[in-house]
């Protein structure tokens, strides 16, 4: 283990130590979307860079504003060739160019690992940008990719591959605790590597303006256990549940009625339009309305009812001409979808 | 290390040993006051004297700038607490599009070339600038299009897309006509940006005093002259994505469209090639106010002359070479994410070096308080911080995380706000004096400084860490959970105790000064020249025009003020009741001709209503009314330039005082009108080569280019179009040899040859692409093609008007073999013109060939 190695372990401990002094110190879910409570490798190494760049920062401001305080007080002095040497060519070029060239080293040595894809066969998610929303589908080697939206789990400990694209306007992919952001360009494909360190849940967000509704664009990511995940991808894959209860059942027929599959799937069932989010096994999921709301029936009724209320000029019609009972039967049909 | 005074021993002119008596010179300021009275009454609008339009211009941006920061206020009470509904998505959206956009356009950029046109004149000892009616025209349409754009909120209509304004959602999802607003409303004022930026440059090289050696300009000066250079190749870049976009919105043509070929990368790359230099622009003239307050307060000459200007010019230079540092996430390749970054760790030197001569001349001089240096102090405070984030953020892995986050927000107003606005309000208890002979209030500016520095701190310093706990940048509202609330909550109550510390500057400004004596006669006791000025100023400027031999001739040159004030130096007089002034060589200022200027005229307000009128009816897409109100604007800048401009003087030359005789008119590289239309063709080049390059960046894109199996616009048709276009301008420069030896058959048939090859050598060029079906809105290929060939056509429809304008000249009389400026402009524009076509001709025809 060199030098280096070992600083940057001791650092990155500090980090961790850090984060969970402030995720204890703080109500329970602070820092859940925060790129100084780190949970990924890359998030972790940009905390330490941030630190210490801020450290130097103040300091350099510190110096620079005291000089510029001292020599501007009232006063009077003499010209003094010495004196302005120091100050133009010392603190004006000489400091500048060695502290730059030292932090820029420091930096640029970081791109190569934070631009390289995972390695081969790590997980590999890829994430389109929706407006606005987020559609994923995770890829399966030898079997059917898995399509759900606005929700992404992650094995702990384990790199993986985000393959992310857009067919409309520009959106970026960023989970702030977990690693940096990534633009989503139509016509382009780009990518991005992330490595979870711990569990946890976490939040993410469209970082790059797309329109109306861009601040609502948002979603979890939980970080699990390998077993976990298993379980979670295969439940995942499988086809949507069939309703039992007679409220459910009423639901599936407004759903059909009402001509929601036009834009949704339900796997299992005759709704396989892809213009809205999968809904197969929406029910399971930690939020509703790409993190808008809470998964739970007031909210969901308020949704299907008004989504534009919710979330400003969503592409989702409203459904409030429905009967108050159809919009139970409905919210009972895709509370049964987990 | 430069200290010297700068002062150079030479065989300059020394003022008249004895004034002239009385009676002369009171007979001499009379005939000075009626050659320089500024119009009374209604007509007082059709002034166009630097003092006074810089005036109007400096008001109408501090307006903008009160209407931009109305809005931040609007949105940081929406945002003070989270899921807060104060405003809609639809209006936020909005307001944080045109509050960027109008900071921008409307208020840091236009106040640097107000400021300059008020001042620039005055520290060159100039009574005005060279293109006074120019100056005017561009604040009109300053103030027409800053008007239309800012008012489109209270309808509704406003843009939404962010001042960057990123395709595809500008230009494919927003429907409304707030893109076309933009689009087509910036495109005006950008046009009348670069119009004043040619007037800085021809000013800051020609119109110097004599003796004034290019060692000798005063900073400021220098600092107007690169930031105007840097305008020159910094806004056609986004007038040809302006371009680009609006022909996609209006007539679906695909540029950025992946649909169609397109790729919105590439209005990035146009966007931010003029972006980033565009905050530099912002930053370099308002530095440029505090290296004039500096040695002042400290009562020294500047200390490291020479570095300033070269670390000015290093920044403009190192400026261009950055914009890529915007788009570190948008998966570019490592090894260009390193060369931009460190680029943009680069610059941070030459602006240290200019903070550090600043410093170094306070540490040597004999300081003391007031105002313009608290506000100074606070820049140096403010503006550091923002540049040590500056230099956080282009760390590439850093970038990751602070991108577009409020990380971003914080570290971009602690620049703007401590590299501008700061010293801009140094500026203004500075130079306050020099405007209507008061001081401002050195209370009202302590208490406003200690509003607006501990506001602005308690405002932005918060959004750096609201940044890093992940609040996205343009968002309307954010989570609870995210726990960001109270660092909101402290920037909203920041903004408002900031608002409250510029409200105090303003009513400083415009609060009733009626009873408060006049300020003493240079009351800083500063060295450079725009401090002759009596209090108050007279319209005519400067008495008499000074030779110059030292940086701070007012510290340095014995009697200087006396000497000045009796008319012992040059053009004492207006013998002929004209307005004048003294044009100089570039390098060593020696006087070379007397400029006569144009007076009061409304025809500069009519060309921007008449322009004004085409973007406007373009944003509703409204043509044909567009194309009557140009043809209407071509046609008063015609008269404009007629009764105006390159008029035969009644003698040929005069004498000037000290027993110099100077010509009155120029023609060719000594006239500052061929300066105008060098520098414009410079700026008009750059787009040029911005089109240029969105052909080869589709071709570095696409796997073929031109694809498969597009027939392109053929060989031939080009070629002849080519041809028949260097035929044109080989006819004007044998027009200019046939007008030369007063051959006046040969000119006209010259001249008139030229205007018919010229049309049908576009015909040609035009025909190519239309005879090989090339359709624009199949693929940006075509797209590209055609788009090239309709800048040539405008550059062409130019110089065609310019050669016809020629030949009514010669008819009238008013162009001779003698008095041929207007020629040799037109053969000025016609060498660029046939450039762009060769160029054309190459890429459009010749490149297929080898692709």
């Amino acid at each position: 283990m060199t030098v280096a190695d070992l600083s940057q372990r001791l650092a990155r401990a500090g980090v961790r130590l850090t984060a969970v002094a402030l995720a204890a110190c703080t109500t329970a879910c602070a820092g859940i979307q925060s790129a100084l409570v780190p949970a990924g490798e890359q998030a972790e190494r940009v905390a330490v860079l941030f630190w210490f760049m801020s450290g130097g920062a103040v300091a350099i401001w510190i110096a620079v504003v005291a000089l510029a305080l001292f020599y501007g007080r009232p006063h009077e002095a003499a010209p003094n060739r010495r004196r302005d040497r120091w100050l133009i060519v010392g603190g004006g070029v000489v400091f500048p160019l060695v502290v730059l060239t030292l932090l820029l080293a420091y930096g640029l040595a970081m791109i190569p690992p934070m631009v390289a894809r995972a390695p081969e066969g790590s997980l590999m998610i890829e994430v389109d940008g929706e407006m606005w929303w987020w559609r994923v589908r995770y890829v399966r080697p030898g079997q059917d990719s898995v399509e759900l939206a606005n929700e992404i789990r992650l094995p702990v400990g384990e790199p993986v591959q985000f393959r992310l694209t857009s067919d409309n306007v520009i959106h970026s992919f960023w989970i702030p605790s977990l690693g940096g952001k990534m633009d989503m360009i139509p016509g382009r494909v780009t990518y991005l590597a992330l490595h979870p360190t711990r569990t946890g849940r976490f939040a993410g967000a469209c970082a790059e303006y797309c329109g109306t509704s861009h601040a609502l664009m948002r979603f979890y990511a939980d970080v699990v256990e390998r077993a976990n995940f298993d379980a979670w991808l295969q439940h995942q894959a499988m086809p949507a549940a069939t309703p039992s209860s007679r409220l459910a059942v009423e639901g599936q027929r407004v759903f059909r009625a009402t001509g929601c599959g036009a834009c949704h799937t339900v796997r299992g069932t005759d709704a396989t339009a892809r213009i809205g989010p999968d809904l197969t096994h929406v029910a399971g999921r930690s939020s509703l309305a790409a993190g808008t709301l809470t998964n739970e029936l007031d909210p969901l009724l308020r949704w299907v009812a008004h989504p534009d209320r919710i979330k400003p000029g969503v592409h989702m019609p409203a459904f409030g001409m429905l009967a108050d009972d159809e919009l139970r039967a409905l919210a009972a049909y895709l509370q049964e979808l987990r | 290390m430069d200290q010297s005074r700068g002062a150079v021993s030479g065989p300059d002119p020394e003022p008249l040993p004895v004034a002239p008596p009385e009676e002369v010179r009171r007979a001499q300021e009379e005939r000075l006051m009626t050659a320089w009275a500024t119009p009374t009454g209604w007509r007082y609008w059709s002034a166009v004297n630097n003092s006074v339009v810089g005036l109007w211009y400096t008001a109408a941006t501090f307006i903008f700038l009160a209407f931009a920061g109305g809005l931040a206020l609007l949105m940081r009470i929406q945002l003070a607490t989270p899921g807060n509904d104060f405003v809609s998505a639809e209006l936020y959206n909005q307001m944080f599009t045109v509050h960027g956009s109008v900071m921008m356009f409307l208020f840091a950029l236009p106040v640097f070339e107000a400021i300059a046109v008020m001042w620039l004149p005055q520290m060159l000892g100039a009574r005005d600038l060279p293109f006074p009616r120019l100056s005017a025209f561009g604040f009109w349409a300053f103030l027409i299009g800053g008007t239309f754009l800012s008012g489109s909120i209270f309808f509704n209509a406003a843009p939404a897309g962010g001042w960057f304004m990123y395709p595809p959602l500008t230009s494919e999802y927003q429907t409304g006509i707030g893109s076309d607003i933009w689009l087509l409303g910036f495109s005006f004022i950008e046009v009348a940006a670069i119009a004043a930026a040619v007037e800085m440059i021809v000013g800051a090289l020609k119109c110097r005093p004599p003796g004034m050696r290019l060692n000798l300009v005063p900073l400021y000066v220098w600092y107007v002259l690169v930031a105007s250079a840097m305008i020159l190749f910094a806004f056609p870049p986004l007038i040809a994505g302006s371009l680009l976009m609006e022909i996609q919105r209006a007539f679906h043509w695909p540029f950025f469209d992946p649909a169609g070929g397109g790729d919105p990368l590439l209005w990035q790359h146009l966007f931010w090639l003029f972006g980033h230099p565009e905050v530099y622009i912002i930053f370099l003239p308002s530095i440029a106010l505090i290296a004039m307050i500096v040695p002042t307060f400290a009562q020294r000459p500047i200390v490291g002359y020479t570095w300033v200007v070269l670390a000015a010019i290093g920044t403009g230079f190192i400026s261009f070479g950055l914009w890529v540092h915007h788009m570190f996430t948008t998966g570019l390749p490592g090894i260009t994410l390193a060369l931009f970054s460190a680029a943009s760790e680069a610059v941070a030197i030459p602006t240290g070096v200019q903070i550090f001569c600043f410093i170094a001349t306070l540490a040597a001089g004999r300081v003391t308080r007031s105002v313009p240096m608290l506000f100074t102090m606070g820049t140096v405070v403010i503006f550091v911080l923002g540049g040590l984030t500056g230099v956080m953020v282009a760390i590439v892995p850093f970038d990751f995380q602070a991108h577009d986050t409020f990380f971003v927000v914080a570290h971009f107003h602690y620049v703007l706000i401590g590299g501008a606005l700061f010293p801009i309000f140094a500026g203004c208890y500075y130079f306050y004096p020099l405007i209507n002979g008061k001081e401002l209030s050195p209370r009202l500016g302590r208490l406003a400084f200690w509003l607006a520095f501990v506001g602005f701190n308690v405002a932005f310093f918060p959004m750096h860490l609201a940044g890093l706990l992940g609040m996205p940048r343009r968002v309307f509202t954010y989570p609870e959970e995210i726990g960001i609330g109270y660092l909101n909550m402290m920037s909203t109550v920041g903004a408002f105790v900031l608002a409250a510390g510029v409200a105090i500057v303003f009513w400083d400004l415009v609060r009733p000064k009626g009873h408060q004596p006049y300020a003493r006669r240079n009351p800083w006791n500063a060295g450079t020249l725009e401090w002759m000025q009596e209090m108050p100023g007279k319209p005519w400027g400067v008495r008499s025009i000074p030779e110059i031999d030292s940086r701070y001739p007012l510290w340095d040159q014995p009697n200087f003020l006396r000497d000045v004030d009796e008319g012992r130096f040059y053009l004492p007089d207006a013998e002929e009741l004209r307005r004048e002034s003294i044009v100089t060589s570039v390098v060593d200022a020696q006087p070379v001709y007397v400029m006569r200027l144009p007076g009061p005229s409304w025809l500069p307000l009519f060309a921007a209503l008449a322009v004004g009128g085409f973007f406007v009816f373009g944003t509703y897409h409204s043509w044909w009314t567009a194309l009557a109100s140009l043809v209407v604007g071509i046609a008063i800048i015609w008269r404009w330039l007629w009764i105006g401009s390159a008029q035969i003087p009644e003698k040929p030359e005069k004498s000037i005082g000290l027993g110099k005789t100077l010509p009155l008119y120029a023609s060719g590289s000594t006239n500052v009108g061929w300066w105008g239309v060098f520098i414009t063709m410079l700026a008009a080049q750059t787009a040029f080569w911005c089109l240029v390059f969105a052909y080869f960046f589709y071709w570095s894109i696409h796997e073929e280019f031109p694809p498969r199996p597009s027939p392109g616009p053929g060989v031939f048709w080009p070629v002849v179009g080519g041809a028949l276009l260097s035929g044109a301008w080989g006819l004007t420069v044998l027009a200019r040899s046939h007008n030369r030896g007063d051959n006046a058959r040969g000119f006209y048939l010259s001249l008139g040859g030229a205007v018919v090859l010229a049309l049908a050598g576009i015909a040609a060029l035009a025909y190519g692409p239309w005879v090989t079906g090339l359709n624009p809105e199949t693929h940006v290929y075509p797209a590209t093609v055609w788009v090239l060939v309709a800048w040539n056509a405008m550059q062409v429809i130019t110089g065609v008007i310019m050669q016809a304008y020629c030949l009514a000249r010669r008819a009238a009389g008013h162009l001779t073999a003698r008095y041929d400026a207007d020629l040799e402009n037109t053969l000025l524009l016609w060498h660029f013109t046939v450039f762009t076509a060769v160029v054309t001709v190459a890429v459009i025809a010749g490149f297929p060939l080898v692709a």
